[in-house]
Order: structure tokens, then sequence, then C-alpha cells
């Protein structure tokens, strides 16, 4: 199990690299639902099936398509790829390393030190899944729903438009 | 089961799903054909069913081309996500008892995110094309499947409710005295009218509708690529149809006097047959149409149907 840990991660790795570096906003996208489909290979390999199926049912399968199907609508083809190429400089990288550098010597010193237990590898089933998230986190997962709900109200409302004739003989008539 | 064991499962399965898939050209042509009050393929062999040989060979040999102006590697990769998506969905189907590839606890689940990934296929082989048409296509095939992939996700609940299991074993246990589609008729038929709009077949071949779009997402495919959404969707309707029949149909189960493997075929058969069916007979609506069907038709009643179920299932318990 630990070896399909440690093959997934680096395929996470990896992936989440190619979206940061792609000029096309497509492929990018495309290395961003590998990322998704290789995190969910690490919940399956660390005992979560659950959170595995709902990661690819989720995000690969709903949010990236929408992500895909927007960039399509607004066919960023060729001046969007320019204008990655110019944004994706050397200097851009200076920041965001040094970021990212703190980050790996922090991880550094916490995997230095000696671990407490071993990582325990244990099978949440759906069941106990549903469980706690009905039982404990009910008032989480009521906000996230109300959350939702507004989000949709806000959707329809920028979505509606009254219909404009543009002679009185096309009225009442689709 | 030993390592030998699974690995003659998963052989097994593989080469009898290809040879349905390719099977299903003859048959299609000659259910239609029956239907439609004419002969259809009937020259080559036995009641004409070596076209399925002489269809496959035609497609091997046509010039496979993939345009200049095509993104070469997503155009490549976009007709081999259908096939492999649907191929890792019978991972989950028993076909029997003992013969199922991989016996997962959270086995529809990953049946509908094998299908939500199938969406690719459609939207990249579209979009790598670089054509109107095909553009047009993959954007009525991505709100579309999307839309209905939510209604396909509710209308099984109700089964998962009654069964107290997403393993399609359980599920199919669960069914020993009664079918769920008894119990399930209203999830049954939003089921199957996804799974139609999934697999995007006629009447609801709306991301291809050759009348307005040429051929859709695939205008610009030739060779065995198209061979591959050809096959695809042929697989799909396969895999809708098993899917039918194990989770409404009682799977296996059924008389004695037919081993289990072969009920089950039999019943597969029978809904390959109605989607045919619904080819020949069902004119296609329009795309704002099934769109408006989906979210204002559908969502409603299957919402409903789950409260019912789970309120019924509350009150059968206390």
């Amino acid at each position: 199990m630990s070896l399909l840990f440690y093959i997934s991660s680096i395929v996470a790795i990896l992936a989440t690299i190619m979206v940061i570096t792609r000029h096309q906003p497509i492929h990018a996208l495309l290395y961003l639902v590998v990322s998704f489909m290789a995190i969910s290979m690490i919940f399956l390999s660390l005992g979560a099936p659950f959170s595995a199926v709902l990661e690819v049912i989720v995000y690969a399968g709903a949010i990236i398509v929408l992500f895909i199907f927007v960039v399509m609508m607004l066919n960023l083809d060729k001046e969007t790829a320019l204008q990655e190429k110019k944004w994706l400089q050397p200097k851009v990288w200076i920041g965001p390393s040094i970021l990212a550098l703190v980050l790996l010597i922090e991880m550094i010193l916490l995997l230095l030190e000696p671990p407490s237990e071993k990582m325990l590898v244990t099978v949440v089933t759906p069941r106990q899944v549903a469980l706690s998230l009905y039982g404990e986190y009910i008032i989480a997962v009521e906000l996230g729903g109300f959350l939702l709900m507004t989000g949709i109200v806000g959707a329809a409302h920028i979505g509606k438009h009254t219909k404009r004739n543009l002679h009185r003989f096309l009225q009442n008539n689709h | 089961m030993t390592v030998m064991q699974h690995i003659w499962i998963v052989l097994g399965v593989l080469f009898v799903l290809l040879n349905i898939a390719a099977g299903l050209i003859w048959v299609e042509r000659r259910l239609l054909a029956m239907w439609q009050d004419r002969l259809g393929p009937n020259r080559a062999g036995p009641l004409g069913i070596f076209i399925v040989l002489a269809d496959t060979l035609k497609l091997f040999f046509k010039e496979d081309w993939i345009p200049p102006f095509a993104d070469k590697w997503v155009f490549i990769l976009a007709p081999a996500i259908v096939v492999g998506s649907v191929l890792m969905s019978f991972v989950i189907i028993p076909f029997a008892p003992g013969i199922v590839v991989a016996d997962l606890n959270i086995g529809l689940l990953f049946f509908l995110a094998m299908s939500s990934l199938g969406v690719y296929s459609i939207v990249l082989g579209g979009w790598a094309s670089n054509n109107k048409y095909a553009l047009l296509g993959a954007l009525r095939g991505a709100s579309q499947m999307i839309a209905y992939e939510v209604f396909m996700g509710l209308s099984v609940m109700g089964v998962v409710m009654l069964s107290r299991s997403f393993n399609l074993i359980d599920i199919v246990a669960a069914q020993e005295n009664v079918w769920f589609v008894v119990t399930q008729p209203v999830g049954f038929v939003i089921f199957f009218i996804a799974g139609i709009a999934e697999t995007h077949r006629l009447p609801f071949d709306i991301p291809e509708a050759e009348s307005e779009l040429i051929a859709g997402f695939h205008a610009e495919y030739s060779g065995m690529k198209f061979g591959m959404f050809f096959i695809g969707e042929y697989m799909g309707i396969t895999l809708i149809s098993a899917m039918t029949v194990t989770m409404f149909f009682g799977g296996w189960l059924g008389p004695a006097f037919l081993p289990p493997v072969l009920w089950f075929f039999l019943k597969t058969f029978f809904f390959i047959g109605l989607f045919i069916l619904l080819r020949a007979s069902l004119p296609r609506p329009r795309y704002d149409q099934l769109i408006e069907y989906g979210w204002k038709i559908l969502l409603p009643l299957v919402l409903v149907n789950l409260l019912v179920t789970g309120a019924i299932a509350l009150w059968l318990k206390s």
C-alpha cells in the first residue's frame, strides 16, 4: 500500500507542476484532472475510498468540466497562450519560490523529528462518513447547503433577462 | 480466489464485452431494419452476421487523418477516454455469484465517477478538432451530460436506501424477494432516461445531431479513432443496460432452470433491444427542450422520489 502511496504522490506533484507551467489553458486543466486523480489514489491508499470517489466525481468529473466549458465558450486560444508566455518569465518565479522554500524547510524539520506513532491505515466505510456528516457535523452541512442555495439564487438572478421584442409581430410568438 | 482465477475473470469479461460491442453493429442494423419494415444487412455470411467483420476491416483500412489545425495530443487522447472509462465501469458489475472483477464497497459511486469522466471524451474531442460544428457539439454534450449525471446519481439513491449498501452484490442480494423495479419504479424510469442521455444515444444524441451539426463532436475523426467513439457508444449501451438489470431487475437472480449468468445476459439484451427500439421510434427533441425537461421535470420528480422512499423506509423501520 505504501508503494501505491508514493507512486501516486509523485504523479500528483509532477502533474501539479505541469499545471502551473502550461501556456495553453486546456492543457493546464487536463493536468489538473490528472493531479486530482492522483490525489484520489492517495485517499484510497490511506483507507478512505469514499473521499477518493467523491474527489473524482466532484472535482475531476464536474468542476473541471465546467472550467473547460468556460474556456471553450470564451475561446481562449492563441492570445491567452501568448499572454501566459509573457507572464511566466523567470523573474516571476522568485517570490513564490521563496515562500515555497520556507514551507519546504518547515516540512523537512517536521519529518526529521522522530515519528510519535506509525501511520495507521483504517478503512472508513461510506456508512461511517454519512453518520458523522449527518450527526456530528450537521450544522456545517446545513451551512454549506445555505451557501450553495445563495449561489444558485444569485446565478438565477444574473442569468435572468427580459425578452426584447424586435417587432410587434414577433410578440407572444416563440 | 487465486490470482490466476482473477486474471481469467478479467480476460473473460474483456473478451465477452468487446465481442458484444462489435456484435451490436449487426444486431442494431437488423433490429432497426425489422422495425422499419426492410431487410437490413443480409448478404455476408449467415443472416448477414459477417457485416461486423466487413465493417471493422473497413474502419482499419480508412485513412487515419489528424487535421493539421487540430491539437494533436488531445485529439488522439479523446477517443481513448470514452472506451477506457466505460471499460473501467464494468469492473464493478457482478455478472453471476463469484464472477466480478472487483468487489468494491463503493461500487455504485465508482460507476458514477467513471461515467462522469466519460464527459471528457466529448468535450476534448470537440475542442481539439478546432472546428465550429465539433465545438458546438462538445458544448452541448458537456451541458447535457453534466445535467443528466445529477439525475442519474439521485435516481439510484432510492435503491441504496432500500438495500443499505453501495456494493452491487449486496444490492442484487437485497432483491431476493422483490425486484427494485417494483419498489422504485420512478427511480428506474429516471435512471433509464438519464442513461440514454449519458450515452448520448438517439433520441438524445444532440451532441452529434447529424442533421444540424454534420457529426458534432466527432466530425473531424476518421478511421479507427472514429471506431473508438463508435465502440465506446455500444459499450456504453451495454453498460447502462447491465446497470439497469443489476439495480432494478434482480441482476443474475431468476428461476433455477437457467444458470445465473445466462439470466443476466438475457435481461441485459432485453434492455439493449429497448435502446435500439427507442432509436427506431422516437424523434430527437430540441436542445433547449432536453435541458429544460431535465431540470424542470426530472429533478423535482427524483427529489420527491427520494423523500417518499426515505419516509417509507423510516416508517417501516419504526
